[in-house]
């Protein structure tokens, strides 16, 4: 009895190991993650990281079709390397990862471009301007950041540029992290934190649309942009990129973007502090 | 009546997508269930035996996966496993594993559990009425042992099955990623549409555990 118990012991063992091994498939040869340019062509499909949850930047419509300023241009830079387009549903938090692994060739997910960042990933020119902002119920209005009340807390979404910011410039706010866009409006309404901090986009967008609302600062920190990433090294898909943005600059294609997607949202008066076109920031 | 933007869910595909997000979720759950269920029997039995090595081994292995979060073990074997070994598991396939993995190492410590809460008397008793060794496990210990099992195991059937709302981290998009998207879609037309749609997120998960509860409940009554 003690010995089969041992012999089944053994097995069980072998066979965990081995169905973890069978289930992963072939293993690669040693080499970079990232696919290049020739490779993503070869195979006829290429995998882009959006958002599926970031109204209008990335998300569902009701017909199951993913849509938004960043997946108009991934459209078109699927349609200009004649590849088929997979989406890649990704978080704030994970953006780096899927680069990190290979498994997306390109992130468009209202990527913010930072020093940090760029270490891990290599980011082509940007498409958008961006700056932080904070946003706060109009009953008590957040205009400033000074002499914060510490038994009050700031909502932020975890891997953000403005969870960073924070940490790095102002440690004495408690902040209160959610790892999904949704989970922190739901906090923002519910009243869980006095104010949340993002992308001056989102929280101009937000109080446009939720009555109630003030962005009581609207532009903190320096003035970043939002740029296509991919993994660190794949040159021929990075180059490729930048050339496509600078073509596409000829034709105003990132100004047809704003028209398409986020005039809805953010009207005309934005259009032109939004958008960059051909990669150059004015 | 509250406006709870209920109307978001007939918009287009919004239910079938809500419904299919459901199918994943249970897709996932339940084929971990099926590997982890009789896995977990088999090293609960061992658990119970007298092998210093085996038991170390089953020790080590139930406490890391009970210690590391479900989030933590995701994001191992899904972005890990391509970093270490430059495998490229699939969003589902990687759920599969970790829950499986888990599932098998709660069960083993349930079955462990309901084996040793047998009292001694019951096999001395049975040696004392002549019956073998395999004759006092079919008829004496493992009738009790599963009585004892069925609720426990049930909580971890519905737990597994709950715990599939974590995998939205590792891109698989299921019933509470379906519901963010939808609620995000529309959070300019139905802002409200979060009250509605969460309420029939919870409608969603409720029907579909419901059962498993109803019949272990009957499978209990059956038995005592």
């Amino acid at each position: 009895m003690k010995k089969l118990s041992r012999i089944i012991a053994i097995a069980l063992t072998l066979t965990m190991v081995l169905a973890l091994c069978a289930c992963g498939g072939s293993k690669k040869e040693e080499g970079p993650v990232y696919r290049t340019l020739d490779e993503i062509k070869a195979s006829g499909t290429i995998n882009i990281g959006v958002f599926s949850d970031k109204n209008p930047f990335g998300y569902v419509d009701e017909n199951g079709e993913y849509q938004g300023y960043d997946v108009y241009f991934a459209k078109r830079i699927a349609e200009d390397l004649g590849v088929k387009l997979n989406y890649v549903s990704t978080e704030a938090a994970n953006r780096i990862e899927y680069l990190q692994t290979g498994k997306v060739d390109i992130i468009l997910a209202n990527f913010t471009v930072t020093p940090q960042r760029a270490e891990e990933v290599d980011f082509a020119l940007p498409y958008m301007n961006v700056a932080l902002g904070v946003v706060s119920p109009e009953g008590k209005v957040i205009e400033s950041l000074d002499n914060w009340n510490a038994d009050e807390q700031m909502i932020v979404i975890s891997g953000t540029t403005a969870e960073t910011y924070f940490t790095e410039n102002y440690p004495d706010i408690p902040l209160q992290k959610y790892d999904t866009y949704a989970n922190a409006k739901n906090a923002m309404e519910n009243g869980n934190g006095v104010a949340w901090a993002n992308d001056n986009t989102e929280v101009i967008a937000f109080a446009l649309q939720n009555p109630g609302y003030t962005v009581g600062i609207p532009s903190l920190g320096s003035q970043d942009t939002i740029a296509p990433a991919v993994s660190k090294g794949n040159e021929t898909l990075l180059n490729w990129l930048n050339s496509e943005i600078e073509a596409l600059g000829a034709e105003n294609f990132f100004h047809a973007d704003y028209e398409a997607t986020l005039v809805d949202t953010y009207g005309l008066d934005y259009e032109e502090s939004l958008v960059v076109e051909g990669g150059i920031v004015k | 009546m509250p406006d709870l933007g209920l109307e978001v869910l007939f918009k287009g595909k919004n239910l079938a997508r809500l419904l299919g997000g459901l199918w994943t979720a249970l897709r996932i759950s339940l084929l971990s269930v099926a590997i982890s269920l009789p896995l977990g029997v088999l090293l609960g039995v061992l658990m119970t035996r007298n092998n210093r090595f085996v038991k170390a081994l089953l020790q080590f292995y139930l406490n890391f996966i009970r210690i590391m979060p479900q989030m933590v073990l995701l994001f191992i074997v899904y972005f890990g496993s391509t970093r270490a070994f430059g495998w490229d598991i699939s969003g589902e396939a990687a759920s599969v594993i970790v829950f499986t993995l888990w599932g098998t190492a709660e069960m083993s410590d349930l079955v462990r559990g309901a084996l040793i809460s047998i009292p001694r008397h019951q096999y001395e008793s049975a040696e004392a009425l002549g019956m073998s060794k395999s004759q006092t496990s079919l008829y004496i210990i493992i009738p009790q042992a599963v009585r004892r099992l069925i609720p426990l195991s049930i909580n971890l059937v519905t737990r597994m099955i709950k715990t599939t709302s974590l995998i939205l981290m590792i891109g698989v998009v299921e019933v509470l990623k379906v519901s963010q998207q939808i609620i995000e879609a529309n959070r300019m037309s139905s802002p409200n549409a979060a009250f509605g749609v969460y309420l029939s997120v919870f409608l969603l998960y409720f029907f579909a555990c419901w059962p498993i509860s109803l019949l272990a409940g009957r499978l209990e009554k059956k038995w005592s």
